[in-house]
């Protein structure tokens, strides 16, 4: 959950990209970090492998700006994709104010992306949150690859609750940043509703 | 309980600040930080210029997630205390009620017992503050929130590039 500082006036927001493994996540993250300026951003942690798959989680501390005098921060995680990091996952997931679920494009990852949601559905519930009550946002990763399965598909498929929900190819960068902005919004505007 | 909206208000910031200032320098440690459990950097204090306090941050709410993972599984309710022993420096991290992680980072100029004795002390006093600053925060919730009023410009404007 978010941390209010009247002290210090700053508002700190974890943000966490979940999905398959190999969808994007960390691919994501990494250009979040590489295109943002340097005084808005920290320094972004891989706890990885040495095959450069997410072990624990990515952490890219980023500061947007202010509202009302209130310095608004953001903490993007990602989670490990890979099945068998379920433990891992539930803990990222802990406190968490917003979230993007990356679907892999592909048709043949069609079945990792419904159960990658499902079991971010069930780890949520462990701790007793719902995405009906947690902003989130979509992103349809990997766009550009010649087997991506229809949009309409994708949509049928993961976004039963409508919500915002892009396109996007994250090694290069598109999509991207709609994608952040997103659910930056979402999570602001669902403080506001709390207070 | 554990999953509302932490919030700070200044005259709880500052008695938390005095505590870990007199808890750094009681225990003759480097820095010592205080961490919400979610990852986010709550006060420091001692010399933490050159140090990544964010990335610190987070790695020890990475590092007490899993261990608190690790006591699930072994039936364990948590593990309260961490330390990881190296070299030159040395941290221990300890748990204050199920929300905030206290973190003294020392050298061999201290040493684990009298650290451990000074957390010990300075772990009641913050108990002390977070719990009633909790019940503020429940009894009034809706004071001076500085979003009531935000508008969706305020929102894009973060996002003029």
């Amino acid at each position: 959950m978010s941390f209010i500082n009247y002290s210090t006036k700053e508002i700190n927001c974890k943000i966490v990209y979940y999905g398959p493994g190999l969808c994007g996540k960390t691919t994501n993250l990494q250009y979040i970090y590489n295109k943002t300026a340097p005084e808005a951003k920290g320094k972004m942690i891989s706890l990885a492998t040495e095959t450069e798959r997410t072990l624990f989680f990515d952490f890219l501390p980023l500061s947007l700006g202010d509202i009302r005098g209130f310095k608004i921060r953001f903490h993007l995680y990602t989670v490990p994709g890979q099945v068998f990091y379920n433990a891992s996952r539930k803990l990222i997931l802990k406190g968490v104010d917003g979230i993007v679920f990356v679907a892999d494009s592909q048709e043949e990852r069609m079945d990792a992306n419904i159960e990658s949601f499902q079991n971010m559905i069930d780890n949520l519930k462990e701790q007793g949150l719902s995405l009906s009550r947690i902003p989130y946002v979509i992103q349809y990763n990997k766009r550009d690859l010649p087997n991506a399965a229809p949009l309409q598909e994708m949509r049928a498929e993961l976004n039963k609750d409508s919500v915002p929900d892009f396109e996007a190819v994250a090694t290069k960068g598109i999509g991207v940043f709609d994608t952040l902005r997103a659910v930056s919004k979402l999570v602001i505007l669902e403080l506001k509703k709390q207070r | 309980m554990a999953d509302t909206t932490l919030i700070m208000y200044e005259a709880e910031f500052k008695q938390i600040n005095e505590i870990i200032q007199r808890l750094n320098r009681e225990a003759n440690s480097k820095f010592v930080f205080l961490v919400d459990k979610n990852g986010q950097l709550i006060s420091s204090a001692g010399d933490t210029q050159h140090i990544d306090t964010t990335s610190l941050a987070s790695l020890t709410a990475g590092n007490i997630a899993a261990t608190g993972g690790l006591a699930k599984i072994l039936g364990e309710k948590e593990f309260s205390v961490l330390f990881h022993e190296g070299e030159r420096d040395n941290i221990h991290i300890s748990l204050i009620g199920d929300r905030v992680i206290l973190v003294v980072v020392f050298d061999n100029r201290s040493s684990l017992g009298l650290v451990r004795l000074r957390v010990k002390k300075a772990t009641d006093e913050l108990l002390n503050i977070f719990n009633k600053l909790l019940q503020k925060v429940e009894k009034e919730p809706l004071a001076e929130s500085p979003f009531a009023e935000i508008t969706d410009e305020d929102i894009d404007s973060l996002f003029s590039e």
